[in-house]
């Protein structure tokens, strides 16, 4: 079944484009590496996802882009669409406040005030984020006390929490050590059962270990999306191999 | 590669030089800071050990009468004069400051780089002369027309400081706001929070520290404010019974009395005890924004 399904879209920041007609498929429940050099597009890809791009001055799209059938860009209300389409970012983001907090915040502003309800979600979602254990005695803790490794779980708990559908992840293992990356990953390979995730990736091993399709991003343009294996091991184009056999990028 | 020996101990000179330079400023501010504290307490005890009168008397009566044959500094009302027309001034400020600090940061972000904040840069530039002096020709006359009295009144002292303590309080809010990293607003927008749901539960709690340092800075600078002040309350040695009475401050009453006293004099010596007690206040107020900064979660 067919997620997302991405039409002739174009954006521009300004006068430069920065995405030339991309056509793309995201199958539900898999998860999708987008790998390329540096300022390929792909992060400015992934917000067009969940429209982070509005916030940004100046921004123009063209295209299309279908969430379970409908146009987000016109269809689907803004709020409605990131309740569906959770991010976690490059860094981790905590918000200043505690680890419930933090996690509470999203169902909190859709209007969630129970406190039985909260604290289910809550312990729900760290669970979920493999983060529970580590936690459960300081909920009450500044989130900004824990691990850069903990943080990011954390602020993938605090997705959870809102109960997406797609989650979207821009390099979420960019700013971690190995261990805390590894964690991360084995994260994503449970989380892929309930959610369809699309993840960034500079790291061509975690995209070969992660991801069932991947597409690979050059210039503003896709050059090539497949399952990952055939991406990897059996590229049609030229550029493709060049990429991922190291010979730029 | 050879050494220029010349140059060499010419670099080794200068940096002597240098850190000569810099240690002579950090001990001279040091000594300044000491002696002026020092110099103040001395002249401002002097009430209290030379002439006689308690430290109860001047604290908590309301008589202010220096030049009688029998002295008396009761200074009450000036303190009590100080704290209304500062707090009602911030409480009117505080508000409308944080209020303009968040639109020019979160929602207007245009306008308010290049029209408001230049705008407010020179508000705080004002000298407070030029406060009272408009605040003389425009505001009391207004106040008596429309509400009474003879316009010299808490009220016009309370309006002037809240616009003079208006652009500090905008000015350090904006800038704790704008401080705060972009990638916590993403977070609360990638959750499907609204702009208003945003600042309201992380732009606001993020940014509090500041904002309540910018509060206080307001706040100690509408208890130090002198001339502006005292062109428009009256200097009446009372306390106010309502908004529209003309009443006097600490520094009010400091600079209205300065030039008419005999050094040595109880009256003279009284004054000094008032300028002791500002500079207590003073002090308590950067201690309190010490405390309040360092419960900031960033730096």
């Amino acid at each position: 079944m067919k997620k997302i399904e991405v039409r002739e879209l174009d954006l521009f920041y300004g006068e430069v484009q920065a995405l030339k007609k991309i056509n793309l498929d995201v199958e539900a429940n898999s998860v999708l590496a987008l790998i390329g050099p540096s300022g390929c597009g792909k992060s400015t890809f992934i917000r067009t996802l969940n429209r982070m791009n509005d916030l940004i001055e100046g921004v123009k799209i063209n295209g299309t882009v279908l969430l379970d059938g409908q146009d987000i860009y016109k269809e689907v209300d803004v709020i409605e669409l990131r309740k569906k389409v959770g991010m976690v970012f490059q860094k981790p983001n905590p918000f200043p406040m505690t680890v419930y907090d933090n996690v509470a915040y999203g169902p909190r502003i859709h209007g969630i005030k129970d406190k039985k309800k909260l604290n289910e979600i809550v312990e729900k979602s760290l669970k979920a984020a493999a983060l529970w254990d580590e936690v459960k005695d300081r909920l009450h803790k500044s989130a900004l006390s824990l691990s850069g490794g903990q943080q990011q779980r954390l602020c993938i708990a605090r997705t959870l929490a809102v109960e997406p559908e797609v989650i979207l992840m821009d390099e979420p293992t960019s700013a971690l050590d190995p261990i805390s990356t590894m964690k991360i990953e084995e994260l994503i390979e449970e989380l892929k059962k309930k959610y369809t995730i699309i993840i960034v990736t500079h790291n061509m091993q975690q995209a070969g270990r992660v991801s069932d399709y991947t597409a690979f991003f050059l210039n503003g343009e896709l050059i090539e999306s497949g399952p990952t294996d055939q991406v990897f091991y059996n590229p049609k184009d030229k550029r493709t191999e060049d990429y991922i056999t190291g010979r730029f990028g | 590669m050879t050494v220029d020996k010349k140059y060499e101990s010419k670099r080794k000179a200068a940096d002597v030089f240098g850190r000569v330079i810099v240690f002579i400023s950090a001990l001279l501010l040091i000594i300044i800071t000491v002696s002026l504290f020092l110099f103040v307490t001395s002249k401002g005890l002097s009430t209290f050990i030379k002439d006689g009168i308690s430290i109860k008397e001047f604290l908590f009566s309301t008589t202010w009468n220096p030049d009688r044959e029998v002295p008396a500094v009761g200074s009450l009302q000036f303190i009590i004069g100080s704290i209304l027309v500062s707090v009602f001034a911030i409480m009117i400020s505080a508000p409308l400051g944080v209020s303009s600090a968040i639109f020019m940061v979160e929602i207007e972000k245009k306008l308010g780089q290049k029209i408001l904040q230049p705008a407010i840069e020179i508000f705080v530039g004002i000298p407070s002369v030029v406060y009272g002096w408009v605040g003389l020709t425009v505001l009391v006359p207004f106040i008596s027309k429309h509400f009474g009295g003879l316009g010299f009144s808490l009220l016009a002292g309370i309006l002037v400081l809240a616009v003079m303590t208006l652009p500090t309080i905008t000015s350090v809010s904006t800038d704790s706001i704008k401080s705060l990293p972009v990638e916590i607003r993403e977070a609360s927008y990638a959750l499907g929070a609204t702009r208003w749901q945003t600042i309201r539960h992380v732009v606001i709690p993020a940014a509090k520290p500041g904002i309540l340092t910018a509060i206080i800075l307001g706040l100690a600078r509408a208890f130090g404010e002198a001339l502006a002040v005292q062109m428009v309350i009256g200097n009446r040695p009372v306390i106010p019974k309502s908004f529209l009475e003309p009443m006097s401050t600490i520094t009010s009453i400091i600079t209205m009395d300065m030039g008419n006293t005999v050094m040595g004099s109880v009256w003279n010596d009284a004054l000094w005890s008032l300028a002791l007690l500002l500079l207590i206040i003073s002090f308590t107020f950067i201690i309190i924004i010490r405390l309040v900064g360092r419960r900031g979660m960033y730096k």
